[in-house]
């Protein structure tokens, strides 16, 4: 109980350590369900929308991709950026870079899994009005993104919440740096473990807040679409 | 560059193995609206597909005023059951309009003028998929004018429509026909069909049985299906 009332004593009192960690989970998960979008949107729409040999197994892969263990992903990441791996020159270990890469992996086959049924579903519904319009392959895609953009939207959420809650890939590429790459599930593992029960605990409020708020705002959305847009 | 005449030859359209469409030889020129009568199931559909070039014939050949690219040039077509895209009633116009290749400085007049012809100018704004059958059908009839279509192809375009909104849209047929636009439409309704018809090809089980003047057909069908599907009548399966 001490514990609890100090958890929230951190959080009302804005600590500026804590509050350093809840900007910097922000930060890195944001930049890296950006990277992941700008990346998976795209990839989810060309194999909704292309016909090619082993088509059918790419999907089966990029769903299977979606259920990855992040410490699995922080580990291929640790080996792709560590000084002796191919990318090692770029010397991004331990940073918050590694930190967003490493999400960005993490999520970009679920947020192009999830683009891709939902482009593909509204194109077996658009198909023929398209083609009566004569509708080219550019502006096709880009006619279906935009009509699945409330579907895209709650994608992207769900990027999100996965990053931001997961902690293995963080991590094993962040290295969870007093005040450079800690961020908060890597502090709550931390300070349990020290046995600092309060920091960790008014860290876990605050996570469960955001993990909450994003899907309050994905229902939301839908609900709102629904009614707007139809 | 013309879609008309529009010419079916020896056309068959089947699926794996079942025929739908069976040796179709049609030609639709300029004119009175064509309509494409026949019981459920005959293959109205189907050919209204193939005449906007959606799907390709089994066998035959269609062609455009002789080319048989199936790109749509100047022809449109209002589904059985349209979709209306996932923006506003404005919106939709617009889309098609720019599809159409009408310059960005013309599309909101042309918009407004379809909006006002069909009556959903106060709905401008309001999201597409939010409307009722009867102005979604509207919607779509609009959009389908938005490419300036020399050939309009309608398929039972008032099916699910009440009394008064059938009459509306009859009246937006007919004003289309009357400015020169072809029409070639499916329609089950008998009244609608002596109302708008210059021609009627009458459908059987993926055959044209008939193809006549709208006066001709209805005074002396000459095939015993026709005859008792204008009375009415089960058509029997032979
Ligand atoms: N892709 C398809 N696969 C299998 N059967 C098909 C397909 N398309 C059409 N058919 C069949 O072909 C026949 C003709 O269909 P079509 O939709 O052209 O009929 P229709 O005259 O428009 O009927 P309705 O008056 O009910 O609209 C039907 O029996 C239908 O089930
Ligand atoms: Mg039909």
């Amino acid at each position: 109980m001490m514990e609890g009332s100090g958890a929230l004593d951190l959080v009302l009192s804005g600590d500026p350590a804590l509050y350093a960690i809840v900007r910097l989970s922000l930060v890195v998960s944001l930049s890296a369900v950006a990277l992941a979008a700008l990346i998976g949107v795209p990839l989810g729409g060309l194999i909704a929308l292309t016909r090619f040999p082993g088509r059918a197994g790419v999907i089966v892969l990029l769903n299977a991709f979606m259920g990855l263990p992040p410490v699995v992903v922080g580990l291929a990441a640790f080996l792709l950026l560590s000084r002796s791996g191919p990318l090692g020159s770029w010397g991004l270990l331990f940073t918050p870079t590694a930190m967003v890469i490493a999400q960005a992996a993490l999520i970009t086959p679920i947020i192009a899994a999830l683009t891709r049924q939902s482009v593909e579903d509204l194109w077996s519904e658009y198909r023929d009005e398209l083609n009566a319009m004569g509708v080219g392959p550019l502006n096709r895609l880009l006619t279906l993104l935009y009509d699945a953009r409330i579907a895209l939207v709650t994608v992207l959420l769900a990027g999100f919440g996965r990053a931001a809650a997961e902690v293995g890939a963080v991590m094993i590429v962040g290295g969870n740096i007093n005040g450079f790459t800690r961020v908060m599930t890597t502090a709550i593992a931390l300070e349990t473990s020290k046995g600092d029960l309060a920091l960790a605990m008014g860290l876990g409020f605050i996570l469960i807040a955001i993990v909450f708020a994003i899907n309050a705002s994905a229902w939301a959305l839908r609900y709102y679409a629904e009614r707007r847009i139809g | 560059m013309s879609d008309l005449p529009l010419t079916f030859a020896k056309v068959s359209y089947a699926v794996g193995a079942t025929p739908i469409l069976r040796d179709v030889d049609l030609v639709v020129r300029a004119g009175a609206p064509t309509f494409i009568i026949g019981p459920n199931g005959s293959g109205k559909s189907t050919l209204l597909r193939l005449a906007m070039g959606l799907i390709a014939p089994t066998s035959g050949a269609i062609d455009w005023n002789g080319s048989r690219d199936p790109a749509p040039r100047r022809r449109a077509i209002v589904f059985q059951h349209p979709v209306l895209l996932r923006r506003s009633v404005a919106a939709n116009l617009i889309y098609a309009l720019d599809q159409a290749g009408v310059e960005k400085s013309k599309q909101d007049r042309r918009c407004t003028q379809l909006l006002d012809l069909v009556g959903l100018i106060d709905l401008a704004s309001r999201p597409a998929r939010r409307l009722s059958g009867g102005e979604r059908q509207k919607l779509a009839f609009a959009r389908a004018l938005a490419r300036s279509p020399e050939l309009l192809i309608l398929d039972e375009p008032t099916a699910s429509l009440d009394p008064s909104a059938t009459l509306a849209l009859e009246q937006l047929i007919a004003k289309a026909a009357r400015d020169g636009i072809k029409i070639l439409i499916a329609s089950h309704d008998l009244g609608q069909v002596r109302r708008l018809a210059g021609e009627i090809v009458f459908l059987h089980r993926g055959r044209v049985l008939e193809s006549a003047a709208m006066k001709d057909f209805f005074e002396q069908p000459r095939t015993a299906q026709a005859s008792a599907f204008l009375r009415g009548d089960l058509i029997s399966e032979e």
